[in-house]
């Protein structure tokens, strides 16, 4: 059983092809690294494992459930998460209520209009502990508008994490980083438990390399090469289309 | 501190028709708070989950409307209200399901285009709506023996309805509804992406915004005891909009004094100032340049800067003489 299996996956913008027939099938607890040049459809890919595009033609399964026509809010309750290449975090709200409000769409309590959030005690607490994973939580009540790039990418991260996935999807998780920050996200995505498959997007082959387990490599919305580190780095294609040899 | 404010105001709001003097001036009043429950519900929509709404007045009529209607019946005033709310919730279901369809610039023109149908059938319906001449009511009701006929029980029990908007707006505000609401407002593909029902949030946001311009609407008909097709023209929609804009989005304080600042404009100042409209266009003006983020939160920031800018200066510790010579 696959953690997560794409089959024939298709998409199309109008007269542009961005994903054709893409197969992808990542074990549990996997580490999968998704290579490619700008424009390969990597985003693309993630975009229709979510449900934030609808493919034109293939199939997406969870754990062997079949979630192509699931409703993309739908998708993390069954338990996939994801992060997005551009920050997309609440600017005006602290930390805290960012991962909180991560933790609260997994539960009934989002809808309910009669309580103070605030005084949510469990929830805050957990929200806490998931800032302490990411080692943010002495920056709690820090409004986010506030704190560094790094910091926020830390943040996308948590807010993940909170929703407790089974599968998560990090989509360029180190780009815009120094090195300092490059080795403390590096640490923390190393740190995350076996039970989480990842599947990540990166263009920093140094760290990611150092990462994967096995490496898939897209060009023109085509796998092209797909394998572990050694094999996909010494295959001709990927040096042809990626490396630039 | 805060709860002696809070008390003082209190105080001062349930004294008003002792001080004001004068029953034009508690009629003002009422006005004010009837029209900052209104504008309390529109804030939902524009404050809190960011779509802006040109059609509000179509459901604040229709609550109007739909009382009268029932009050001419021959129904009671527990009738009435229960029916104008009710037939509101479902014309806020309606329009919310269109309006829904879109977002930014879409979702105003779509309101404005069910505002304007309300408007067309409170115009042309003459059989429902008795169309130009409007449909007048009896009386104001008499809850639990208390007649509301006089200006100052008409007051304090739209104040007490005011109060309970209030309060309900501060709960939702606190509560994780109302995180979820200004969550799909500030970054809905998140929302959407962490688990949230993005349109149903904003579907239910839609219906309690709704809600309050219904009891506003309602309380409108009951201080007129007349509804005609000017309360649902979009220049009241607009004004409902203007309210909460220059008094400050996504504030409880801002939609209450854009409220009393466009009641006053027009029913006092008018009085003194021919072309108040204009009066009022410059001072929407002024708020947009110094205060684009509307009265309350810009006499907020403009505080805090001044206590700042004071503060460094009284604070300042007098330097010791010579003492910057020691490097």
């Amino acid at each position: 059983m696959s953690a997560l299996a794409v089959r024939g996956l298709e998409k199309r913008f109008g007269g542009l092809r961005v994903t054709a027939a893409v197969d992808l099938a990542v074990e549990p607890g996997e580490r999968r690294l998704i290579i490619g040049p700008n424009g390969a459809g990597k985003t693309t890919l993630f975009n229709l494992i979510i449900g934030e595009l609808r493919p034109d033609g293939g199939s997406i399964t969870l754990f062997d459930r079949d979630i192509t026509r699931v409703p993309s809010r739908r998708r993390i309750h069954l338990g996939i998460a994801r992060t997005y290449q551009i920050i997309t975090l609440f600017q005006g709200e602290t930390l805290l209520r960012n991962v909180t409000l991560s933790l609260l769409g997994l539960s009934r309590l989002r809808w309910n209009p009669f309580v103070r959030l605030a005084r949510q005690e469990a929830l805050v607490a957990r929200a806490r502990e998931t800032l302490a994973r990411v080692a943010l939580d002495h920056l709690a009540e820090r409004p986010l508008a506030q704190t560094s790039y790094g910091e926020r990418r830390r943040v996308e991260i948590a807010m993940a994490l909170a929703q407790n996935p089974r599968v998560l999807l990090l989509d360029e998780p180190f780009a815009g980083l120094s090195v300092d920050e490059r080795r403390d996200v590096l640490r923390l995505v190393t740190s995350i438990p076996r039970d989480v498959t990842i599947v990540m997007i990166e263009h920093d082959m140094d760290v990611a390399l150092d990462f994967a387990e096995r490496i898939t490599v897209l060009h023109f919305g085509q796998v092209v090469v797909e394998g572990d580190r050694g094999e996909v780095v010494a295959h001709p294609r990927t040096k042809e289309i990626y490396l630039g040899e | 501190m805060k709860r002696l404010a809070l008390a003082a105001a209190l105080v001062i709001l349930a004294a008003v028709p002792l001080w004001v003097g004068g029953t034009y001036y508690v009629n003002i009043a009422s006005q004010i708070l009837l029209f900052a429950i209104f504008a309390l519900g529109v804030n939902v929509l524009v404050g809190y989950a960011g779509l802006a709404s040109l059609g509000h007045a179509g459901l604040f009529g229709i609550a109007a409307y739909a009382g009268a209607r029932v009050m001419n019946d021959g129904h009671g005033h527990v009738a009435v209200a229960a029916g104008a709310l009710a037939v509101t919730l479902v014309a806020s279901a309606a329009f919310a399901v269109l309006a829904l369809r879109g977002t930014g610039l879409g979702f105003v023109m779509i309101t404005v285009a069910l505002g304007q149908i309300v408007w067309g059938v409170a115009y042309r319906w003459i059989s429902i709506t008795n169309g130009d001449n409007g449909i007048s009511i009896k009386g104001r009701p008499s809850p639990l023996g208390l007649s509301l006929a006089s200006p100052a029980a008409f007051y304090w029990a739209t104040l007490a309805v005011f109060l309970v908007a209030v309060a309900s707006m501060a709960i939702f505000v606190a509560s994780p509804f109302g995180a979820s609401v200004r969550g799909t407002r500030d970054q809905p593909r998140r929302m959407n992406a962490l688990g949230y029902h993005v349109w149903m949030i904003r579907f239910l946001a839609f219906l309690l915004s709704g809600f309050w311009s219904g009891v506003a609407g309602l309380l409108y008909l009951y201080y007129n005891q007349f509804v005609s097709p000017q309360v649902v023209a979009l220049t009241a929609s607009a004004e409902a909009l203007l309210m909460v804009i220059s008094g400050g989005t996504a504030t409880l304080l801002g939609p209450i004094v854009g409220s009393a600042l466009v009641i006053v404009m027009k029913n006092v100042v008018s009085a003194y100032i021919e072309r108040w409209n204009f009066v009022l266009g410059a001072i929407f003006v002024a708020i947009v340049v110094f205060m684009p983020e509307g009265l309350v939160p810009g006499t907020v920031r403009l505080a805090r800067w001044a206590m700042a800018a004071w503060r460094p200066r009284a604070a300042a510790p007098v330097p010791a003489p010579g003492g910057e010579g020691g490097r």
